[in-house]
Parts: C-alpha cells; structure tokens; sequence
C-alpha cells in the first residue's frame, strides 16, 4: 500500500513540528512512497496469530528507593538551555494573547 | 618497542612493565591524529587537556605502587553520542551544536574509572542514522583504505580512527550494525554486545528497543578488555540487565572452537551479496572446520523481512525520542524573535537543526505510528520482530553461533548511495536481525576482496548473555587467519603520510 501524497507529509510534518518548504514536501511525498512500497512486506508475514514484539528482553517497572542523592545543581541542568532567566528556563510564548 | 600500531593489551603490558607511560601513549596518538586526521577526519573533537590530566594521573598513581586496572593509561576514541561532562557532545547534529552535558554517561564514568583515557569524540552518521557516516552535519569521515571511500556508519569516525592508528580502542553504538559494519569495511573488530549488557544512560536515545553501546578495537582481545570495562548491570538504565558479565576475556583466549558448532545463515549469503565478500567468508568457514568447528546450514526464513521491519520500528522510536529537541532546554535555538510562538520556534528549529535522513525517519516514524496506519506498519513490524526471534531461537536450539557475512559490499566511494535511501539501507541487511533479537554480535575482519583489495567483515552471533561463544569463534578465527597471512590485515592497508 502506498499513495502518500504532497498533503499527508505536510500533515505529517505538523504533527512532528518540522517546518518544511514546498520543495521538501515534494521531494519527501516522492521518497516516502519508496520507502513505503518496500517496508509494506512486513503485512505479508504479520498474521493475527503471532504475538507482537516490542522489546527484546521483558520490561518492567523498576523503582529505586525513595532517598535523597546528589543530582544536578540548577546551573548544571541550565547549563545548556538555549535561554534562561532567574534560574529558569525562558521559552518563547506558548499560549495565544487573546 | 610499543608504537601507536600496538594492539591495547600490548600498550597495557607495556605500561605495567614500565617500559612507556600513559602520557608518552597520549601524545603519540595526538601525534597522529594531528598527521592524518585532516585526511580522515575521524573526530569532531580533542579533548587533550582533560587526556592528558587523565593521563598525568594513571601514571602517577602507578608511580606511588597502586594496583591499576587491566587498560588504565590506555588511550580511546568516543563514538559523540555519549555523553562526556563537559565535553562538546553533539551526535553528529547540528541541533547540539556547542552542547556539553553536564553528566558523564555510565558507559564514560565506567572508562574514567577504568583509568582509560579518552582522546576525543568521533564523527558519526547524525543521531546514529546512516550507514556511511556521510549523514554527519560537519562533514564525511574518510576510510583509511581509501580516502575516496566511506568508513561505514554510523558509527565510521570510530571505526576510521582504529585503521588510521589514531586510537588504539574505541566505543561505539549499534542500533541495526552501526559497530559492525564500520568494523567490517574497515578492517577492524566491533562488537555489539547483548541487548542490556552495556548501560544506555548518556547514550542519546535513537531506538531504545535497538540500541546498545559496544566495544571497537583491532583485535578480538582488545575488544573483550574493553567489553569487560564497559558492561554490567546499571540501576540507571531499566533495561540493564542484572546478571553477571559474560568471560568474554577469558572466551576470546581460549583458542579453541573443538566440537562447536557453527550455524551459516543460508539467507545472507545470496544475491547482493559481492563475490568477494563470500569467497573470503567461505575461507574463514574453512579455516574453522580446521580449528575442529563443525558446520550446520541453517535457514532463517524471516530474515528476509528483518529489513522492512527495521526501517518501520526504528524510525518509529526515532519520531518519538527526537521529540525531546524542541529548542526548549538545550541544543540550538532558531528564530526566536520575541513574536514567535514555542511551537513556531520548534518548528523552525527542527527545519534547520536536522539533517535530511533524520527527517525522512521522523517522517516515517510519525506516519508508521499515526492512527489508521499503525497496526498495518508498526504492529506488523512488531510481529515480524517476533518471527525473527523464534528464528533465532529454532537455530539456537542446533548450534552454538551463527555466521554470515557482516556487510554485503566492501566500502562503496563517497557519494555514491547518498541519493538512494534504499541502497543505503540494504547495507545493514545481515547485521539488522541481531538487533531485532536483542542477541549479541561481531565482526572481525576476514580478509581482502579479491576485486578491489578492500576488507570483509565476518560476523559471529551469539545467543543473548552468551556473548563469550562469540569472543571464543572470533578469537580462534582471528588466530587462524593471521597464520595464514602472516600479519594483521592492516599491515596492508596504505600508510597514510598526512599533509
């Protein structure tokens, strides 16, 4: 199954927060469809019986106790913020002015 | 005499003798990288004042009499996608540009610790993805076999700077062959070790279900010395596994493969596959049957399907871990104007900040995993990964390794798979199925094609934890080969004179 048009990697690139010119939605919509044609042989195998795998060993849930220990200092874990402001992180605008 | 051709565990024995020092093997290196690193360009970044003071260190704390361990004072090269306190740490990405962390990953406080001392970071395919390191934001690493030719990816910076005795051991990471292919178009050894044996904290996540950070070098025995520094069980990763460390040291001495046996994998050895590749692996088949191994044909039929399904679940874990650059805590920031909106400035960031192959796999990723599409691409993925185990496990049940080739080619000429994403990708369809499994693997080097004099890998897969039987085959390979030729292959490749 394939057919991925211009459109649907437009909406893909929203959906992944990836700003993207004309010229790389159509490149892309061309290489998805290729990409797509040949990862589709996965359905021919896949059938309802066999269980799906998501990890090679089991996992599970593991909690350490619950005792303070060093971590990082606020400087450290604002060392690398691309903007900061009285030991925060300063972001862009995130809600609307309305 | 120890020179910067030495395998580590002569480096080792030559430091604990005296006869050199941590700081003289140091600058020898440095020496070296400033000769041919312009030609190969095999590291992002040198660290050589933190070296060195680890370096000063080693050795004077061998001075004062301290039992030191096996590799202390032995230089080493850091695949960048580690995590280095301080140290600039950037995947291959622009999007970490001039990022330091401000931690050491478990795997580097395991080398601190080790008193390994650690030269710089290496270049790689960004975020790991690629298969020819030329997927790297600051430019491709050069093999030095052919300056003209890729060193393998992702992890190519690594490997390039073992060949080019720029290092004598280095760290990689493997998420569908990103150790062993680079090992094997290279000439040298790299070892994925078993799914949760090496911690993955500090290792920048690509595919968490995939990825394990592993051991390179040029000998079999070098790889093991430093398997053993870096594996073991680490709270901080919940996916570690809490048993103990495979002998893998012990496994890669032994010598001996009498009475073992070994399981070819008759689908990957076929079509695609260069004839020169198969004639040196049908070779070191030979030189195995005469170290006492007896061979099994075995048939995978659901390796044929490992590749589809790698390309659907590892972009899917990509879309989702590469959702933490958002320009927010750290890495680069783009057109933030005080106007613009975080989700704007996101979208900007991540238009410049990523490469082109990292952006068809979030692509991918995001449509394998959207509703409507994911039971048809990622849930079939997920049970292909099924397949593929009981594949393993059908073979395990028969032999105690299997063998194929690591690589279908030798090394392909800079440029020339760049625009087809899907000839890259077939570069990985011998090493994709460990991955899937989560078992270990290896490759070490096998010999020269016959058509182009470049090297061939061949690789040893061992069931999960058992990760010795695939030291024991390669140590014992390695051994019968260098009979044979007399010396290491890399005695053969050219000696690069620098600028």
């Amino acid at each position: 199954m394939s057919g991925i048009s211009r459109d649907d990697v437009a909406h893909l690139a929203k959906l992944a927060r990836i700003e993207m010119n004309d010229a790389e939605l159509d490149h892309l919509a061309k290489e998805m469809d290729v990409i797509l044609g040949a990862v589709a042989r996965v359905q021919e195998v896949a059938a309802s019986d066999v269980p799906p795998t998501s990890h090679p060993i089991p996992v599970n849930n593991i909690v350490r106790e619950d005792i303070v220990r060093p971590s990082l200092s606020p400087e450290e874990a604002l060392s690398g913020a691309p903007a900061q402001s009285e030991g925060r992180f300063k972001v862009p605008q995130i809600l609307g002015e309305e | 005499m120890t020179t910067i051709r030495s395998t580590a565990a002569e480096m080792a024995a030559a430091l604990a003798a005296g006869t050199t020092t941590s700081v003289e093997l140091t600058n020898a290196h440095y020496a070296q990288i400033e000769k041919v690193d312009g030609a190969v360009h095999a590291f992002l970044h040198l660290d050589k004042e933190g070296a060195l003071a680890q370096a000063e260190a080693v050795d004077a704390k061998r001075k004062s009499g301290t039992e030191m361990p096996p590799l202390a004072g032995v230089p080493l090269a850091l695949k960048d996608l580690l995590t280095q306190k301080g140290v600039p740490t950037t995947c291959g990405s622009r999007m970490l540009e001039g990022w330091r962390p401000p931690y050491d990953s478990t795997v580097v406080s395991k080398l601190k610790a080790a008193g390994i001392v650690i030269l710089g970071k290496t270049n790689m395919d960004e975020f790991a993805m690629g298969s020819s390191t030329e997927n790297s934001a600051y430019g491709p690493t050069h093999n030095p076999w052919d300056l003209a030719r890729i060193p393998g990816g992702s992890g190519g910076g690594s490997a390039a700077a073992l060949a080019a005795f720029e290092a004598p051991l280095a760290i990689g990471s493997d998420t569908g062959g990103s150790i062993r292919q680079p090992a094997a178009v290279t000439g040298t050894v790299g070892v994925k070790p078993t799914y949760g044996g090496v911690s993955r904290y500090g290792l920048i996540a690509f595919s968490s279900s995939l990825d394990q950070a592993g051991p390179c070098a040029r000998t079999v025995l070098d790889a093991a010395l430093l398997h053993e520094v870096i594996a073991g069980h680490d709270e901080r990763d919940s996916t570690s596994i809490n048993a103990p460390v495979p002998q893998v040291v012990k496994a890669a001495k032994k010598l001996d493969v009498k009475g073992m046996k070994i399981g070819v994998v008759k689908e990957l050895q076929g079509e695609g596959f260069q004839s020169g590749v198969l004639s040196r692996f049908h070779e070191s088949l030979d030189a195995l049957v005469s170290a006492g191994a007896e061979l099994v044909e075995v048939s995978c039929p659901n390796f044929d399907y490992a590749l589809a399904a790698y390309y659907l679940i590892a972009p899917s874990e990509c879309s989702s871990n590469l959702a933490r650059f958002d320009s927010m805590r750290y890495g680069i920031r783009v057109g933030d104007n005080g106007e613009r909106s975080a989700e704007e400035v996101m979208k900007l960031t991540r238009h410049e900040g990523f490469g082109p192959e990292v952006k068809r796999r979030i692509i991918l990723g995001t449509y394998a995993l959207s509703s409507g599409y994911y039971d048809a691409y990622y849930g079939s993925a997920q049970k292909v990964r099924t397949l593929i185990m009981r594949d393993f496990n059908a073979a395990f049940a028969k032999v105690d390794v299997l063998v194929s080739p690591t690589a279908p080619t030798t090394a392909f000429k800079i440029g020339e798979q760049v625009d087809d994403p899907l000839a890259m990708y077939l570069n990985d369809i011998a090493t994709i199925p460990v991955n899937l499994a989560g078992i270990g693997g290896m490759s070490v080097p096998c010999g020269l094609a016959a058509e182009d004099g470049l090297p061939v890998g061949f690789q040893i897969m061992s069931p999960a934890m058992r990760d010795d039987l695939m030291y024991q085959v390669g140590g014992t390979l390695e051994a019968a080969l260098l009979s044979k030729w007399g010396a290491p292959i890399l005695d053969k490749a050219p000696v690069l004179v620098g600028n």
